[in-house]
């Protein structure tokens, strides 16, 4: 069993939580993910590592509570196990000496592109890091960003922190100024990653995005993640989930996303409903 | 205890049918659609085996059963004694009693066939071994030196729980690994429940590992370790993990939201249960006109599942005649039963969608046959201009699968063909790296339960040979 070593609420919505998985640790490479499951019952939903640890055998996850099994998961305390745990699955990320980089991070995304700016800037990249939120509350994980990057730029929609506005708003001026950006990885919503892809286009940098599609097993078997790439289907799985974000066909990409959005809010109302009952029995007793 | 009858009597007789649910109710439920013989059935069926002195049965049995002895205790009513008959070469009974395709092994070739009424060996296989389940009679690992030589199987599907039980049985220390969170494979994630309920999966397996083998689940062979790494811990390695990737026919509109690989339907069906969603988490999205396009096995339990999920008209289309349908006769008549509807040769060209990504038809065109291809059977030939539209909310593509290329992509020295699967020598299963073994679909690609059991078995025999002779994979390495 999987048991989770740390957990810690960063906001209102977002968790993060250490979880004890030695072999996985050991193995684990930036851009991979692990699929888990509360219990038996439990659906396997695919989480994009933040973190590892492998001295003490621990993976990073970082999660904001989205439906059912999330908020169920985010129930969940120290010493408590997870039922699964799997990974690490999908390719890592092309880790090499590039020149100058940016990383950039949106919502839960800025947990996802976290081990990935560190390791850029271990193989002695010059990391901007962009991270961005709705608000200052949901602006997570800074102090790491900020250690694993060369330059961090926060921004937020409101203005409340940071620099007012979008991410992209921020990388297209950096590269209006900068003609030296050798590579771009944007990780978060999925409007998000197609804005940024539209941004950097004019500029011919490469961009890459990580996809994060609904997923069954996770390692090539199912097909649920299939995803048109400049034409041809890959797999996020076992393709990706990093692809070239200029050949991703997003309308596709976007509808599979919800494919199941109906039974999901239903199966998350009963949830709620549920847990709502218990704890007014509770009071009543 | 029940007589022997005369073989003028016996010749007579005919086979005991096996009651099923009925199809009007079957469609409603995910329960077992064959019920099983009763005991007095049971005996009844036995008795008319002819007990041949020299056996054509056993040959035609990849598990390798003793049928004609087993068949013998049943009519004595040594139930017991049947079942540890069974047991002595097959270690899935319930499983191969209710998945073979007994009509192309060991009953095609017993000698009643040639009156049209075998003996129904698969039924009183299965009888034997639901009676023992029931009963509470356990197998036993036999009294021997346990041996200190490790082997590690990679997949708990048929092949690999074979190979471990039969290494076990050897006195072997055997770990399997398995990277789902349950085992047993296809027999989990694939074949549905009321064709093979997973109660009866896990109780095997669970029998399985009362012998000593080690199960380790959410262990991804080729991502959570590599099969080099794993070399250097094991003596001999047996690759079973399947061939997993799903195969899709390329056609415009095959990733609309709708359309499924039977892989990713029959895994939400059935392993992760979402015909009983939301009690369990994963939802399955059922339309109201299905069409899964082809016709072996997994097709029918496709076009099935659908049906019972709620889908008002389940359809099954396939690009050739009734006469090259690849399921077994079985699987078809039930599906018929249940109001599967067949569109023979139809080859789709297109799914066609609305701006949302649901699927809302899809176009096809009719197909003619024309002389034999390499595989003998007549050539299927698209009639120009023959163009029509099924209309259907939802698609299933089961037209086979492909090599999963994880676990091959982590063996330095091992080597697959150009479709991905693994090289291996056909008497002994060793592929290209001594010491390492592969079969089951990994090797075949899609084939049967049975043959997954056949290739373990045999591996199980060549990985004794290799280890006896004192030799080691980690020397190789």
């Amino acid at each position: 069993m999987y048991k989770i070593f740390k957990k810690e609420k960063l906001n209102d919505i977002i968790y993060s939580m250490w979880i004890e998985a030695s072999e996985i640790a050991l193995s684990v490479q930036p851009g991979q993910f692990i699929i888990l499951m509360t219990k038996e019952k439990g659906e396997r939903v695919p989480l994009t590592i933040a973190d590892f640890d492998r001295e003490r055998g621990l993976i990073r996850i970082v999660f904001q509570i989205v439906g059912k099994t999330s908020e169920e998961l985010s129930t969940l305390e120290e010493g408590d196990e997870l039922y699964s745990f799997i990974g690490p699955l999908g390719k890592k990320t092309e880790i090499v000496h590039y020149g100058k980089v940016i990383t950039i991070g949106g919502g839960t995304g800025i947990a996802c592109i976290h081990p990935i700016a560190r390791a850029l800037k271990e193989a002695g990249n010059e990391v901007i890091s962009i991270i961005g939120a709705r608000n200052k509350d949901l602006i997570i994980m800074e102090e790491e960003l900020k250690l694993a990057s060369s330059e961090l730029i926060v921004t937020t929609d409101d203005g409340s922190y940071g620099r007012k506005g979008f991410v992209t708003q921020i990388l297209k001026e950096i590269l209006d100024q900068d003609q030296n950006i050798e590579k771009i990885w944007a990780i978060g919503p999925a409007v998000m990653m197609k804005v940024t892809c539209e941004t950097t286009k004019p500029y011919q940098v490469d961009t890459i995005v990580s996809l994060n599609s609904v997923m069954v097993d996770g390692t090539g078997m199912c097909g649920s993640c299939r995803v048109t790439i400049g034409g041809e289907t890959k797999f996020v799985c076992t393709d990706g989930p990093e692809f070239d974000g200029q050949l991703v066909d997003w309308a596709e990409f976007m509808n599979r996303l919800i494919r199941y959005k109906e039974q999901e809010q239903r199966s998350w109302k009963i949830y709620q409903d549920h847990t709502h009952l218990f704890k007014c029995g509770k009071e009543m007793e | 205890m029940a007589e022997m009858i005369p073989v003028k009597e016996r010749m007579k007789r005919n086979q005991v049918p096996m009651s099923e649910q009925e199809p009007k109710e079957r469609i409603y439920n995910f329960k077992e659609v064959p019920l099983g013989y009763t005991k007095e059935e049971a005996i009844y069926e036995a008795q008319r085996c002819l007990q041949c002195k020299v056996p054509k049965c056993i040959a035609g049995c990849p598990a390798e059963i003793n049928i004609p002895k087993f068949i013998e205790k049943i009519v004595e009513e040594n139930f017991t004694g049947a079942y540890l008959e069974i047991l002595k070469t097959d270690n899935l009974p319930a499983v191969t009693g209710r998945v073979c395709p007994q009509e192309e092994q060991c009953q095609i070739v017993c000698i009643l066939e040639k009156q049209g009424k075998p003996i129904a060996i698969g039924r009183l296989e299965r009888f034997v071994a639901d009676w023992a389940r029931e009963n509470n009679i356990h197998r036993r690992l036999p009294e021997l030196k346990r041996k200190n030589q490790k082997v590690a199987i990679v997949g708990s599907g048929p092949a690999g729980l074979t190979c471990a039980a039969d290494l076990t049985k050897l006195g072997y220390e055997v770990t399997l690994f398995e990277a789902l969170h349950k085992p047993g494979g296809v027999l989990v994630y694939g074949i549905p429940e009321f064709r093979l309920p997973k109660s009866i999966v896990k109780y095997e397996i669970n029998e399985i590992e009362k012998i000593g083998v080690k199960v380790i689940t959410n262990f991804v062979i080729g991502a959570t370790l590599s099969v080099d790494r794993l070399a250097q811990d094991y003596d001999a390695i047996f690759l079973a993990n399947g061939a997993g990737a799903p195969r899709f026919m390329n056609i415009p509109g095959e990733n609309l939201n709708d359309v499924y690989s039977a892989n990713e339907f029959l895994t939400r069906a059935n392993l992760m249960k979402a015909y009983n969603f939301p009690e369990y988490d994963t939802p399955i999205k059922i339309g109201k006109r299905s069409a899964t396009i082809g016709a072996g096995n997994v097709a029918m339990d496709s076009a099935r599942t659908a049906l019972r999920l709620g889908a008002e008209k389940s359809y099954i289309v396939y690009r050739r005649s009734r006469k090259e349908v690849p399921a077994r006769a079985e699987e078809v008549h039930h599906a018929e039963e249940e109001g599967i509807i067949f569109n023979f040769l139809t080859l789709p060209v297109k799914v066609l969608g609305d701006e949302k990504g649901n699927v809302i038809g899809m176009e096809c065109l009719k197909m003619e046959l024309g002389e034999p291809d390499e595989s003998g059977r007549r050539r299927p030939i698209p009639i120009n201009g023959s163009n029509f539209v099924i209309e259907v909310d939802m698609v299933i593509d089961a037209i086979g699968t492909s090599a999963n290329p994880i676990v091959a992509g982590s063996a330095t020295g091992v080597e697959t063909n150009k479709w991905g699967y693994f090289i291996v020598d056909e008497k002994s299963k060793v592929t290209t790296k001594e010491g390492i073994y592969a079969g089951g679909d990994i090797v075949r690609g899609s084939a049967t339960v049975i043959s997954a059991v056949g290739d373990g078995k045999v591996a199980a025999r060549t990985i004794n040979e290799f280890l006896s002779s004192g030799k080691s994979l980690r020397e190789v390495f």
